[in-house]
């Protein structure tokens, strides 16, 4: 059962982080997913994220909708507040919690089905209005608790378990979020936690709508020959842009690369995100070129990994109401009430 | 031809208008003057939905003796819109008056010979003295004006002072105001028999009421109840609450040095958005809310079966129109209490608030963030559209500078260091309500998972049945503890002994009033009370076991509060009539009173005997 706690034993020489807080420090309950499930890896690469950034668990706000992917949030940060909200309306309530207070950080989990289909508006919405979040899909191309059904990611051509073929186009979420205006899209697959980590780090310190839609295999509904959603079938195709580094703003930069294969991205708040270029003719601060690149590829056959796209001087949507810098939920009735003086000149002015 | 009528600040005029053509602003100075006399109005929009070209009314009930329900009936009609001209000449009481515009002759067969014609050639007016179309519009309905107030002999210093304060900020087209008032107000001296029956007369019964819209009051309400989150989508009725709520804030709210908003509206994409902001805001401290009406409750029910069930401080105002589907979406109704009442699917029940006119607004509006944080479950304010977007007398707001925010019971860091144990859906006090904790609060303790589903006292998750029903029977005890801490039932009693009494709420507060004494002076004496909130208090089921028979009136076909009361009191159905008055007009005095009298006197008929021969 889930609720089960881990042993907080742990060894006594398990590496610390800038606050004193081991790896186990950021775990959560036992995953009741099946075994193999990508989803677990995902949860692993928040953990390590997490861990390595020496975030304070209980300032991380971890929000869901209703699927196997938003089970998710129980698994890691056990200290954090978790939210599992109502199928498809994660990014609601992360929208509301995020205006309640901007100081917190929000992650948000989702599934494809809870965001390509019945939350496909959510989805949208959230990312235009630039709420300051980790957006994460967990995306596997299928309806895994009520038993494989096909999702709205699931590619055209794709055979189900059964053996049904989808003939309904994908919807591609991370072209989708490129095109609405997220400050921050990447791509990866559960399989890849050297790829994922330092993007899920980065998306944490983004200040804006971070996206990351990360292929998850279904071990138990969409991992046969046939799928596209297969670990095999996503190796196979994986055509990654770009491998991340991390640099937070005090940190020396130790590393040395051939010149011409490295970018770099100075984030609003200091953070360096240096990326080792696998491919020619990408410019991850190009929104157009991102777009193009997405098409171009898909029509190759291949998925596209790594960082599609950043844009360094993000807006949140704080910023944009012109909210004060407190959080919200700390002001008091000095702040907020009127007072009967007020009041009265109110009265006055309707008689 | 009948006795025309004659009646002194005593009568109803009604406006019908073009929608678009400017004549709000005339009408709105014509009833601000007779407030400005002294002299208590009820008026009241009726309008379509459309925004230019087609008809609207505007009524406005001259009362004296205070009565602010709609009467039904109309004295004068200023007749401005041919399309409607003859319902409205039809509708004129006999004895009455019509006023128009005579520019154009019109065929004898379109007036009525039992009512006062009364044609002033308004085009011909604004034509003559202005050459651009759009001033020979707007000023048209200050000529009107200006003719109104010679023929009710109005104070025409109220007149001015209103048009002063109408352009305050903008005086420079106060003197062309003064000068088209006049033009009218010469002619009809000129022209017309003035003063004619209908008259006004300066009076002392306003006192210190203000006159103002019960949207506008609940948005300042949640002001002063400390709301800083609002997530809405638009919709008729309610659409002025979110609207005047960011007008208020952008007065009332900002950081005096750096105009820093103290506050955050979100225009959602849809009502599912809406109502999830204002549950992830709550989840995360902040005092949140959503104002909506039927159609977008239908499409909150899932995020309310969640908010009641991971008990969520959530504040929904739902201004009523007529339904069901898109209804009537104009026209008000108080038709939505069963759908509010218990939202989403399973066993749900929420608190409501029927506050009665834009004062109770106010009051019920910052009250509702305290209860919703107290009880930490939905908080639903119900107003309908003629609260809401009708203009009322009412009593001033009013505020104790003693009152705080009562948070409820949450837990920061240093009483979760002092707490023995926390759990999320522990009943530690025995009144059915937990502890809770905001999210970053503590780096070690507190933290939860909330979810919509099943959980233990300690929010684990488990579908065990006896936690379900341990959680159910809690969330009973606290619906429970919510009947004392609601808004009480206000009761009148009869000044004779009453067998007799009838319940009422909301709107129908000031026709109910109206009625009463109107009923009393036929000899039927009835105890009333005024119902406030939803769960019913203990008072509710002992009047109503108190009296023989009651009376329950409602705005809607169904009988919602009976049932309500039926359902959740165990009250035997025969015990409580029906009084439903659902046309989409607001509930009149004189429906109420012919649907009381009538069953009244029929249980006052002597027993049945053979007439001797």
């Amino acid at each position: 059962m889930s609720y089960l706690p881990k042993p907080k034993l742990h060894h006594p020489k398990l590496p610390t982080n800038a606050i004193g807080l081991t790896r186990r420090d950021y775990e959560g309950a036992i995953s009741t997913l099946c075994a193999g499930c990508g989803h677990d890896s995902i949860s692993a690469a928040i953990i390590q994220a997490c861990f390595n950034l020496s975030l304070p668990p209980h300032r991380v706000a971890k929000l869901s909708g209703i699927g196997c992917s938003s089970k998710t949030p129980t698994y890691f940060l056990g200290a954090a507040h978790g939210f599992n909200s109502v199928h498809g309306r994660m990014p609601s309530v992360l929208t509301g919690a995020y205006l309640a207070n901007r100081d917190l950080i929000y992650l948000g989990v989702s599934g494809d089905g809870d965001s390509a289909s019945i939350g496909f508006g959510q989805f949208a919405h959230s990312i235009r209005r630039g709420v300051n979040m980790t957006y994460i899909v967990e995306n596997n191309g299928v309806y895994g608790l009520t038993k494989g059904q096909f999702s709205a990611t699931s590619d055209k051509g794709s055979v189900a378990k059964k053996g049904n073929v989808n003939t309904d186009q994908p919807i591609d979420l991370a072209a989708i979020a490129v095109q609405l205006g997220a400050t921050f899209v990447a791509r990866s697959f559960s399989g890849d936690k050297e790829q994922l980590v330092p993007l899920i780090e980065a998306a944490l310190l983004h200040e804006g709508s971070a996206f990351i839609d990360v292929l998850s295999p279904c071990v138990a509904f969409n991992n046969h020959p046939g799928s596209t959603k297969s670990y095999d079938y996503v190796r196979e195709h994986n055509d990654a842009l770009n491998r991340l580094d991390v640099m937070l703003p005090r940190q020396e930069i130790t590393a040395s690369y051939a010149p011409g294969a490295l970018t770099e991205v100075v984030q609003h708040d200091g953070t360096i995100l240096r990326l080792r270029k696998l491919h020619d003719g990408h410019d991850p601060t190009d929104r157009a070129s991102a777009m193009h690149y997405l098409m171009e590829r898909k029509a190759a056959g291949e998925i596209v990994t790594g960082l599609i796209y950043v844009e360094p001087e993000a807006k949140p949507l704080h910023q944009n109401l012109g909210t004060v810098a407190a959080a919200l939920n700390s002001l008091g009735d000095a702040d907020l009430c009127p007072g009967v003086d007020a009041l009265e000149r109110i009265n006055a002015s309707l008689r | 031809m009948p006795q025309p009528i004659t009646a002194t600040n005593d009568f109803v005029v009604k406006f019908a208008n073009v929608n678009g053509s400017g004549s709000a602003s005339a009408n709105g100075l014509f009833a601000k003057s007779i407030l400005r006399m002294g002299v208590p109005i009820a008026s009241r929009n009726i309008f379509p939905s459309n925004i230019q070209g087609l008809p609207t009314w505007f009524e406005v009930r001259v009362s004296e003796a205070g009565h602010m329900g709609r009467r039904g009936g109309v004295d004068m009609m200023v007749a401005m819109n041919p399309q409607t001209w003859d319902r409205d000449v039809a509708e004129i009481e006999p004895g009455g008056y019509l006023f128009y515009d005579s520019t154009r002759p019109m065929p004898k067969s379109k007036f009525r010979d039992d009512i006062t014609v009364i044609g002033c050639p308004l085009t011909e007016i604004t034509n003559n003295a202005y050459s651009d179309p759009r001033q020979r519009q707007l000023f048209k309905n200050i000529v009107y004006l200006g003719a109104l107030s010679a023929l009710l002999d109005m104070d025409v210093e109220a007149v001015r002072a209103s048009i002063a304060a109408q352009f305050k900020g903008k005086e420079k087209l106060v003197p062309a105001n003064f000068a088209a008032l006049e033009m009218g107000r010469s002619w009809a001296h000129e022209n017309l028999a003035c003063p004619i029956g209908l008259r006004l007369r300066k009076a002392d019964a306003v006192g210190d009421r203000i006159f103002t819209d019960g949207n506008s009051a609940a948005a300042l309400g949640a002001v002063y109840g400390g709301a800083t989150v609002c997530a809405w989508y638009p919709i008729t009725p309610s659409t002025s609450l979110a609207e005047a709520f960011e007008k208020y804030c952008g007065r009332l709210r900002k950081d005096p040095e750096t105009g820093a908003k103290r506050y955050a509206i979100v225009q959602a994409e849809d009502e599912l958005a809406s109502i999830g902001m204002v549950v992830g805001a709550a989840w995360n401290g902040a005092r949140a809310f959503t104002a909506t009406s039927g159609p977008g409750v239908s499409l909150m029910q899932e995020f309310l079966g969640l908010a009641y069930f991971a008990e969520i401080p959530t504040v929904l105002f739902d201004v009523q129109r007529a339904g069901p589907s898109t209804g009537m979406p104009t026209r008000t109704q108080q038709s939505d209490l069963l759908s509010a009442a218990y939202a989403s699917h399973g066993d749900t029940k929420h608190v409501m608030l029927l506050p009665e006119d834009p004062a109770e607004c106010f009051a019920f509006g910052a009250d509702a963030f305290d209860l919703a944080d107290r009880l930490q479950t939905p908080i639903f304010v119900m107003l309908d559209l003629d609260i809401g977007m009708n203009d009322w007398l009412c009593a001033p707001f009013k505020w104790d500078p003693a009152r705080k925010m009562d948070r409820g019971k949450v837990l920061d860091a240093a009483g979760l260091d002092a707490a023995k144990t926390f759990g999320r859906y522990l009943d530690v006090d025995g009144d059915g309500i937990p502890y809770r904790t905001w999210p970053g609060t503590h780096p070690e303790k507190g933290s939860f998972f909330t979810r919509g589903t099943s959980r233990d006292r300690y929010a684990r998750y488990t579908e065990d049945g006896a936690p379900y029903v341990d959680n159910m029977q809690r969330l009973l005890k606290k619906f429970h503890t919510a009947r004392s801490i609601v808004p009480h039932p206000i009761v009148t009693l009869a000044k004779e002994k009453a067998r007799d009494g009838v319940i009422f709420y909301g709107s129908t507060s000031a026709a109910m009033r109206e009625a009463l004494t109107a009923l009393e002076a036929q000899g039927i004496h009835l105890d009333a009370m005024r119902i406030r909130a939803f769960p019913f208090h203990d008072d509710v089921a002992a009047f109503i076991a108190a009296h023989e028979r009651v009376f329950v009136v409602e705005q809607n076909r169904d009988a919602q509060l009976r049932t309500l009361l039926i359902n959740e009191e165990e009250i035997d159905p025969a015990k409580l009539v029906p009084v439903l008055h659902y046309d989409g007009t607001p509930i009149t005095a004189r429906f109420i009173l012919s649907a009381i009298a009538d069953r009244a006197s029929a249980a006052n008929v002597l027993p049945f005997r053979k007439a001797t021969p």
